[in-house]
């Protein structure tokens, strides 16, 4: 088995898998109708994602384990996800916010990926990119809107920005996965995306007249599965019961 | 166990003064199916603007694969004949049969019309 592929396709899955749920935990709350139907349009892409990212990923791994095994059957410290993206939803704005965050990295990460060695993280790539793009376009908008809006609205946002900003590094650290891959010319270093992200983030932080938080402090360990959050565990609870109950159910 | 906060509404204390939480614009939406259609009225949403009002409007209208092209335009611009004016506006036509082109054949090559 190619140990250091299939680790980073779980990152890659586990990345859209996690948040997928978060997104898809807005289903019937959202403040608008209008916004309750385009976050589930959202989650959607991102589990359809997973599916091509954890499919592949269990080909490679050779053991007989399907995109559901490993979304369902695995525990939090087998998961590769940003803990960023385990974090609980919090308010509208946090969640647009973290949205933004990650789709910004996302998609310029995605582009990069089209160019992959391997044809199958091409493939996905070019099939992923597109939907991130639109991901990109809309928590941007969404994320000036509220943060030029009220002075309510735009505290919130602030306070979301500065507890967000300590999970950001985690995108964009490196390990041994990381240059084996770009070695390889399967994926890029993440390090190479920071340049690009800096500059997206940056310009809408100052359309949105948010104030970009001080210190490159991050908390690590999600990628690398060292560490998660205590939320993880919580959210897979939820997630996973279902199979967890009933093993093998289908409908 | 969901970590949505759906705020402000559960935990807030809604105060007395606060000014009244104003709806976003009305818009209407038009899908143009395929190339070479006409953009075709689909429905209605809420948004705070018309760029906004077009990501709704992909979201709501087209996530089945309904669309090439969408206009939006705020219902409050659209000016509409008054059902009083019925009468006057569209019985004259109804008795004018001859008005209707059914009587010639339209070649299978012209496609739609």
């Amino acid at each position: 088995m190619d140990d250091t592929l299939f680790e980073f396709l779980l990152r890659q899955g586990d990345n859209t898998l996690v948040l997928g749920h978060r997104v898809s935990e807005w289903c019937g709350h959202a403040p608008v109708l209008e916004e309750d139907i385009a976050l589930a349009n959202t989650a959607l892409d991102l589990i359809g994602q997973t599916r091509m990212w954890l499919g592949y990923a269990g080909e490679v791994e050779g053991k007989g384990r399907s995109a559901d095994d490993l979304a369902y059957l695995r525990d939090a410290w087998d998961f590769r996800n940003l803990l960023m993206l385990e974090r609980p939803n919090g308010d509208f704005g946090h969640t647009l916010l973290r949205q933004f965050l990650f789709d910004a990295f996302q998609v310029p990460h995605l582009k990069a990926l089209e160019d992959s060695s391997d044809p199958r993280i091409a493939e996905i790539a070019a099939k992923s990119v597109k939907e991130a793009t639109y991901h990109l376009e809309r928590s941007r908008e969404t994320v000036i809107a509220l943060g030029d809006g009220t002075g309510e609205s735009h505290a919130r946002m602030q306070a979301a920005l500065d507890l967000l900003w300590p999970y950001v590094g985690e995108m964009f650290l490196s390990d041994e996965v990381d240059t084996d891959m770009a070695q390889r010319g399967i994926a890029p270093d993440p390090a190479s995306l920071r340049q690009t992200w800096d500059k997206t983030v940056t310009q809408a932080l100052t359309d949105a007249t948010l104030e970009r938080p001080e210190g490159d402090f991050t908390h690590r360990g999600g990628k690398t599965g060292e560490m998660h959050t205590e939320h993880l565990g919580h959210m897979l609870a939820t997630m996973q019961f279902l199979q967890r109950a009933y093993p093998g159910a289908t409908w | 166990m969901s970590s949505v906060s759906p705020s402000p509404y559960p935990e807030t204390d809604e105060k007395a003064d606060k000014p009244k939480r104003h709806e976003w614009p009305l818009w209407e939406v038009f899908v143009r199916g395929q190339h070479g259609m006409s953009h075709r009225h689909v429905g209605s949403l809420h948004a705070p603007d018309a760029e906004m009002a077009i990501l709704n409007a992909r979201d709501v209208y087209t996530r089945r694969n309904e669309g090439v092209s969408l206009w939006v335009v705020e219902a409050r611009h659209i000016a509409a004949s008054s059902p009083s004016d019925k009468g006057p506006l569209y019985e004259p036509s109804e008795s004018k049969i001859y008005r209707h082109p059914t009587f010639f054949d339209i070649p299978d090559d012209v496609g739609a019309m």
